[in-house]
């Protein structure tokens, strides 16, 4: 066989990997059977009326989309600040302030969930939704950092001086020529900032008070194997939910690419 | 115009104003926080109170209890290999992302590669117990073909589980960086070295590969540091012996009520995986000059 041949054959096989999990997710979902293995049974839809049914889930969706949707608005709005600043203006200690916003990046996110724990009792503040949210801004901020510089380097600045020019105040700019321009590039931060919100554990984890968001409550019934078809159909739910959301944030970032006129080099980051 | 309403209309100043927002939530939320845990772990937990008197007890403990060592090496080697096994993963993706496919189709397929990194996390890692398990899909195909008389029971509750799932989870996140420096690389030069007879091999091992490893870097930092972070994987697929300092950690701050201690056993881990990263972007360091 070609070196070619067996190239693809690698790059299916990773895809299989890569996708293997994702793909059982709906096969379990809609298996007769309250066993989550193979062999297969018959066809049924009764795991998602299960979940119909399941007050406790119902309230930890409610929670875990507060959460999110506060999350995107928050960690979006100091992303458009911070991208902005990093883009527009030169000044110093640049890199190093730009760097800081940047570390939750590569911090484990353990380090974040524990920091954030230890100050809020320390100051006798009570756990809740909101100090969940507090640690999402936190690592969502960077992801909305990267997709909006993008957004905001790729705008012709020469646009804006002819606002100006033309009498507009620097406020009503920003608003009426700079906004619309890198609105795609907003709708990408925010989408992406509400699905990793969304699904975050580890940091919702340590700062949950009494309220579960979504993934602590199926943390919680991970262990009841009785549970783990409906949360096979949970988490079908949810799958495609994400890619929805993932596949539209995908679809705004490459607008706000192309609006500008810019090579588009593909990915978030 | 004085002296300050003048560095207040600069580009100077316009710049941090703009960028304080963001940065003063960063020091408050992060940084004040890390100080918070570096002075938590010089304390002492005395039942319900904080002992605030300064000590080394529980750094000592953290370094010298036979639990922590083996935990903390554990832990270590676990995410040695993870990276080992996501950088071997995602190179040959990354080249063929960068090297076969059409430039009009490479946003697309690095989109279907970040996806699954996206998306239910705590269900990924649980579906990788059914797809290792005892009857799970591997040992079911492996029966399924002949292959094996008895299900293999090595491949669940172990290290190899907790690589295996890890590496899973962090591959998409290994691709980018090593994809962004092979698109980097000027395709003039490839040919150059095939003009002077280089073969295909030769060519990659001079050219290609010493270029790309910005990338290799730069995936090795991003998978190796926040790799020991994760108590859900070695929780779920790991069994007695695939738990790693994490999941101690965890238990500190949580059900042991010992947060200066796994304050102390945090700050330990992420001192050792920093000076291991350092290390070793050190002695690539010849690969990165020349890189902004």
């Amino acid at each position: 066989m070609k070196s070619g041949t067996w190239f693809k054959l690698y790059i299916g096989v990773f895809l299989i990997f890569l996708y293997a999990p994702a793909l059982l997710l709906p096969v379990f979902a809609f298996n007769d059977s309250s066993i989550v293995s193979f062999p297969l049974k018959g066809f049924t839809l009764n795991w998602f009326n299960v979940l119909w049914e399941t007050e406790a889930l119902h309230t930890a969706t409610k929670n875990s989309l507060l959460i999110a949707v506060s999350t995107a608005i928050i960690a979006t709005s100091l992303g458009i600040l911070a991208a902005r600043a990093s883009s527009r203006y030169k000044f110093r200690g640049q890199k190093a302030v730009m760097g800081f916003i940047m570390v939750p990046l590569v911090l484990p996110e353990i380090i974040v969930g524990v920091s954030l724990l230890v100050v809020i009792l320390q100051m006798g503040f009570d756990l809740s939704l909101w100090t969940i949210v507090l640690g999402h801004v936190l690592i969502c901020t960077p992801f909305c950092v990267a997709i909006l510089s993008s957004a905001f380097l790729s705008l012709d600045q020469s646009l804006e001086e002819a606002s100006f020019d033309l009498g507009r105040s620097k406020l009503a700019t920003f608003w009426l020529v700079t906004m619309p321009l890198v609105l795609p590039g907003v709708v990408s931060a925010m989408l992406i900032s509400f699905t990793i919100s969304l699904d975050e554990f580890i940091i919702a984890f340590f700062l949950a008070g009494t309220e579960p968001t979504l993934p602590v409550y199926i943390w919680g019934q991970l262990r009841f194997p009785q549970k783990l078809p409906s949360l096979m159909a949970l988490g079908t739910i949810l799958l495609i939910l994400s890619l929805t959301l993932l596949a539209t944030a995908e679809y705004f970032r490459r607008r706000s690419a192309r609006k500008t006129g810019i090579e588009d080099a593909g990915g978030f980051l | 115009m004085s002296g300050f309403a003048k560095w207040r209309r600069s580009e100077e100043a316009s710049g941090w104003l703009l960028v304080s927002p963001t940065l003063v939530y960063s020091i408050l939320l992060l940084a004040a926080p890390l100080a918070m845990v570096i002075a938590l772990s010089f304390w002492t937990q005395d039942y319900l109170d904080l002992d605030k008197t300064f000590t080394l007890k529980n750094y000592i403990e953290a370094w010298s209890e036979p639990i922590y060592q083996t935990l903390m090496a554990r832990s270590l080697k676990i995410s040695a290999f993870v990276t080992a096994l996501t950088i071997l993963l995602a190179f040959p993706v990354a080249y063929y992302v960068s090297f076969y496919v059409p430039q009009k189709r490479k946003p697309l397929w690095i989109f279907l590669i970040t996806i699954p990194f996206w998306t239910s996390y705590l269900m990924r890692i649980f579906l990788w117990k059914v797809i290792l398990g005892y009857n799970g899909v591997v040992n079911g195909s492996l029966l399924g073909l002949g292959v094996i008389e008895q299900p293999l029971s090595f491949i669940l509750y172990n290290q190899n589980a907790v690589v295996v799932t890890l590496a899973h989870a962090w591959v998409p996140f290994a691709i980018l960086p090593i994809f962004v420096a092979l698109e980097k690389i000027d395709r003039s030069l490839l040919e150059a070295a095939e003009d002077l007879g280089d073969g295909p091999l030769r060519r990659f091992i001079r050219v290609t590969l010493p270029l790309a490893m910005p990338g290799v870097v730069a995936a090795t930092v991003i998978v190796f540091i926040p790799t020991i972070g994760d108590y859900v994987t070695p929780r779920l697929v790991g069994g007695p012996n695939g738990l790693m300092i994490s999941n101690m950690i965890e238990l500190q701050f949580k059900k042991a009520n010992n947060a200066p201690l796994g304050a102390a056993l945090a700050l330990s881990a992420m001192f050792l995986v920093s000076v291991v990263s350092l290390v070793f972007v050190w002695m690539n360091r010849k690969y990165l000059v020349g890189q902004k």
